[in-house]
């Protein structure tokens, strides 16, 4: 039925529509709610249609790496619960959500958007480490994107908590939020036939060709790509993607 | 010995309430008899038509009867026939004299008829009591399923996408011209040449769902298609 159903999406592509009903760079309405959960340094839920999903950062000190005594620690954690699709099944990370955590990690991470070097307490003993857990609630698709922003947006809300004598006291938050150089937000576009599409659809995203996900800065610097589905991409196919998810990710800023 | 109704009609009865006492009433779907007293065994409306009590089930997996004509994905290939997924606990099965009208050669490729993934339009023509299902694929409008849009409803608001003697499915089809086949398992399959329309037209019948225990429901569907 795979081939039907996409000859069917592709039929709808063409004649100028989508599987929804709406424009090929339209994206669902995108809805940001932080601070869903008190006992989290930062929270945020995020809702792309109906796709939901939730983040929450965590902070504690340990140990810094021996190679880097002087950086604080970023530790990103996806679990796609199995309330949130029939396909998704409990028990250890599929490697869909391993992959969904690395990418939004690499976003996070080499956009250079957390000043690691400020979460240093002392060099080479101390550092801060933020975790960040995201949890999908309803997949309606294109989880990638809402889960990245909820990642993002978790992070933007996130307090450090009181720290008396070397202890920290997560009964009670400091006004310090974690310093941000730039947010970094990632877009997901669809390749089906020749057509590129953002914010897929469930029925799209399973008959889709390629996919590129991409991260990006205020200022459109990129900062991270992860490319996923069978089909390869020419890089004026690649050019494309890259102009669309800029401007996609604008909208998606200033939703946070 | 008296007999008597305890729920009314129309009730919204849980499993292991008494509907009735006394052995003058019947016990239909969705009820059985424990002693003297009829009990539900599924959430649902009571309907009492004489001494018969049954319950309309408000949500659950699809109860396959005999003469439904239901949308199902060939999920395997056996060496005489197909098992077909239609939503139900266990699988029909698709025997190969009932699969074509045509003669089907001993060891052909029976991919060539119905492969893996196919929706196909079938009739139920047995069901045991251990809910082994056999279907047909022979008979009028009983057919492979080409392209086209494919919903998943509650199988218990499906009379109502039909609506009386086919009132509202056609009322669907008058105003959009789409394509629809409804099977009673709940899988409905849309095809419109206007994309635009075949979106209208599952618009349509998502709002059904959504809406079937509304009064006046067709007049709603109809100002919606017209809009």
């Amino acid at each position: 039925m795979k081939t039907e159903q996409k000859e069917h999406i592709l039929d709808i592509l063409d004649k100028g529509s989508r599987f929804d009903g709406r424009k090929f760079d339209e994206m669902r309405p995108v809805e940001v709610t932080y601070d869903i959960s008190p006992n989290a340094e930062g929270s945020a839920l995020v809702k792309i249609g109906n796709t939901e999903v939730m983040a929450g950062v965590k902070m504690s000190i340990e140990q810094p790496y021996p190679d880097t005594p002087e950086n604080g620690n970023l530790s990103v954690n996806v679990e796609l619960l199995p309330l949130s699709n029939p396909s998704f099944e409990p028990g250890p990370p599929s490697i869909d959500a391993i992959e969904l955590a690395r990418v939004i990690d690499r976003g996070i991470r080499e956009s250079g958007c957390i000043d690691v070097k400020s979460l240093c307490i002392e060099p080479g003993k101390k550092v801060w480490t933020v975790f960040v857990d995201v949890c999908s609630i309803n997949d309606d698709g294109n989880l990638k994107d809402a889960a990245s922003l909820a990642a993002i947006a978790a992070i933007k809300n996130a307090r450090f908590p009181e720290v008396v004598d070397g202890e920290v006291n997560y009964k009670k938050k400091t006004d310090k939020s974690v310093p941000l150089n730039g947010v970094p937000i990632e877009v997901t576009i669809v390749k089906l036939g020749n057509h590129f599409l953002v914010d897929p659809c469930p029925e799209e995203e399973n008959v889709a060709e390629a996919r590129l996900t991409l991260a990006s800065l205020e200022d459109g610097t990129l900062c991270a790509l992860q490319k996923g589905g069978q089909q390869p991409l020419t890089t004026e196919q690649i050019d494309k993607m890259i102009e669309l998810s800029v401007t996609k990710a604008a909208e998606l800023r200033s939703k946070l | 010995m008296s007999s008597e109704i305890i729920a009314k009609e129309k009730d919204i009865v849980v499993p292991g309430e008494v509907l009735a006492v006394g052995m003058d009433f019947l016990p239909s779907n969705g009820t059985y008899r424990n002693g003297d007293k009829i009990m539900a065994s599924t959430v649902g409306l009571v309907n009492i038509k004489g001494k018969v009590i049954k319950l309309i089930p408000l949500r659950g997996k699809y109860n396959p009867k005999v003469g439904d004509t239901v949308i199902g994905k060939v999920s395997d290939i056996l060496f005489s026939g197909w098992k077909v997924d239609i939503g139900c606990t266990n699988d029909a099965v698709l025997p190969l004299q009932e699969a074509s009208s045509d003669y089907i050669q001993r060891g052909a490729d029976l991919t060539m008829y119905f492969d893996l993934g196919d929706y196909i339009t079938c009739k139920i023509t047995n069901v045991t009591s251990q809910k082994l299902i056999d279907i047909s694929a022979n008979g009028p409008g009983l057919r492979k399923l080409g392209t086209g849009r494919l919903m998943n409803v509650s199988c218990n608001k499906v009379p109502r996408i039909i609506g009386k003697q086919g009132s509202m499915v056609n009322t669907i089809k008058e105003h959009t011209g789409s394509k629809i086949i409804v099977g009673q398992n709940g899988v409905v399959w849309v095809k419109n040449e206007d994309p635009v329309k075949e979106l209208l037209t599952a618009q349509a019948i998502k709002m059904i769902e959504d809406n079937a225990h509304t009064p006046g429901l067709t007049d709603k569907v109809t100002s919606f298609l017209s809009r």
